[in-house]
């Protein structure tokens, strides 16, 4: 494929899905050591009545208030679930259960008892993305990632996405330590002054921006995938975080890429007429690496529960 | 009990200086309806190795998390070195109990132990060869330097007790607070970690422990504070490691065969 055809058609949703992807793997490595991976699903649910009430306010289904609404639910949620863990002295798996489907019922009965449910409300775009059709047709070629008239008819999901992979970059690494300590051990982290509960609820609200700039672009299946799949694998091919991190950013990228390619040219390959949803595929390679990480990753074992040396 | 409502009273009056390492007073704190900490008052000597005795739930461990603002009490003070907690964290370090983390996090030992340090590096500051050599003193001390660069859940409960506590060396303090660090260690692993506190305690230092094998606790400790939910005694191993204050302080639960041992230990 030439540059004629493959910028145009391919360059933009494959930056797109490989920044997705590395976006929601990044907090998904703390999230998966602290046990809380399921926040994906959780606030892929949660979405919802944002989305409606953006849409009861506005008035539009246009994207931008689409998405401050999703946010808005999502930061929601991230602290009602908090709460709950906290008031209650419950595990924080029941307090997102309790919340998540409670935000999604809320937001279901919204839609039926608002006029919203008569018109066409693009729920479907912000809960699936279609990665496929955030095409560059501005572009001729790779003369056009330096022409400007062409840039400015780039899809806007990409600088979008773009934006947010660098703002969840610079909280990982600014917070850096403070994150590897409380994570490891909450306790002690407290007794240096690491305020574990601002630092926690700041990391929760991290992956649900991520999540949801995420779901605009590509989809919950993705997001969900992605949070768990390449930090889980990449857990299991080092002792380190540091390496983990760097790992699941690899796994992150691997996914994407394949996924993006296997789900264009794979049936062809195999003779069939159609292409496949690029976002399901990529969300399966995800899913087939940790697999593979699962059977030969060298860190598979659990050197030692406590107590058992 | 009216002796030791008298003894409470007196620490009470005691003024708190800068040279007081730990003053905790009016102490309540609660998990759910039922307090697990009601209403105690301590006061740590300065330069002793002072042991937290008391029955299963009696509120050891929530006492130390309450002074070190782990967990949040109901009411009361914790002044250290005389000031609030917040302005005196450089000077404390604190080894949690073992059990309390996973030791399936993917950090190396080396790396647990520059955690101790990270007051002092800041966000963003870089490990130097300086940083690194303490943190390897500290191993050294604990008698596991080389164990460096050994992924933490490879090793045994009583090597990961020696980390913890190398960490907390690491921390340069002046009061370390330790849960439970006794606790399914191997007898190597015990004498290592007593000889490393009384170093501390030679050094001017002040160390305060919870701790749950009465055997031990003429040999290791020079103070004690006996506790169940509310303070039962508080002072020397001689005034307050009494048969009388162990039997208000456990009830039926401590066998007379074992009051009678350790009495027969105190002489």
């Amino acid at each position: 494929m030439n540059g004629e055809e493959f910028v145009p058609l391919s360059l933009t949703p494959l930056l797109i899905g490989t920044f997705a992807a590395i976006a929601c793997a990044l907090p998904g490595n703390f999230l998966v050591l602290r046990k809380q991976a399921l926040i994906g699903d959780a606030i892929s649910h949660v979405v919802l009545p944002g989305i409606v009430v953006a849409f009861l306010l506005t008035g539009t289904i246009s994207t931008w208030p689409m998405m401050l609404g999703a946010a808005g639910a999502a930061v929601v949620a991230v602290v009602l679930i908090e709460a709950v863990r906290r008031l209650g002295q419950i595990e924080a798996g029941a307090a997102m259960g309790v919340v998540f489907t409670a935000m999604f019922a809320a937001g279901v009965l919204l839609l039926e008892q608002t006029y919203t449910s008569t018109v066409h409300l693009d729920v479907e775009h912000a809960l699936y993305g279609n990665l496929e059709s955030l095409i560059w047709l501005d572009a001729v070629g790779w003369s056009s990632v330096l022409d400007p008239v062409a840039l400015a008819g780039l899809p806007p999901e990409l600088p979008r996405i773009a934006l947010t992979l660098l703002a969840v970059s610079v909280f990982v690494w600014l917070f850096w330590r403070p994150l590897k300590i409380s994570t490891f051990d909450e306790g002690f982290a407290r007794t240096i002054g690491v305020r574990t509960g601002v630092l926690g609820m700041a990391l929760v609200i991290t992956a649900a921006i991520a999540a949801v700039a995420a779901f605009d672009a590509v989809g919950s299946i993705i997001v969900i995938a992605m949070f768990i799949c390449p930090p889980a694998a990449a857990r299991m091919m080092t002792n380190r975080l540091e390496t983990q991190i760097a790992w699941s950013i690899v796994f992150a990228i691997l996914s994407a890429v394949s996924g993006y390619v296997l789900a264009g040219y794979g049936p062809l390959w195999l003779g069939a007429a159609d292409a496949v949803s690029a976002a399901g595929m990529i969300a399966t390679m995800s899913g087939l690496i940790l697999a593979f990480a699962a059977l030969w990753g060298p860190c598979r074992t659990r050197a030692g529960a406590p107590g058992t040396a | 009990m009216l002796s030791l409502a008298a003894h409470q009273g007196a620490s009470v009056a005691e003024k708190i200086t800068k040279d007081c390492p730990l003053a905790i007073r009016g102490l309540t704190v609660s998990y759910g309806q039922k307090p697990a900490v009601f209403s105690v008052d301590m006061t740590v000597q300065p330069g002793a190795m002072t042991a937290i005795i008391g029955p299963n739930g009696a509120g050891k461990s929530t006492l130390l998390k309450a002074a070190l603002g782990i967990v949040s009490p109901l009411s009361g003070q914790v002044s250290v070195f005389g000031e609030p907690l917040e302005k005196q964290r450089a000077r404390i370090a604190y080894v949690p109990q073992r059990a309390s983390v996973d030791w399936d996090f993917p950090t190396r030992v080396i790396d647990v132990v520059l955690m101790g340090l990270s007051r002092e590096l800041g966000l963003l500051g870089r490990v130097r060869a300086r940083h690194m050599s303490r943190a390897m003193d500290c191993l050294n001390r604990v008698g596991m330097r080389d164990f460096a660069d050994r992924q933490i859940g490879q090793l045994s409960g009583g090597q990961q007790q020696r980390v913890f506590l190398a960490r907390a060396l690491a921390q340069d303090a002046d009061l370390y607070l330790l849960d439970e660090p006794f606790a399914g260690v191997d007898a190597a692993t015990e004498k290592a970690i007593i000889a490393v506190l009384k170093s501390l305690k030679e050094a001017g230092k002040t160390v305060v422990v919870v701790h749950h094998d009465l055997a031990t606790v003429t040999d290791y400790f020079d103070h004690v504070f006996l506790i169940n939910t509310r303070k039962v005694a508080e002072g020397t191993v001689a005034e307050a490691f009494t048969a009388e204050t162990l039997q208000s302080a456990y009830g039926g639960r401590l066998a007379t065969a074992q009051i009678d041992q350790i009495s027969r230990a105190l002489g």
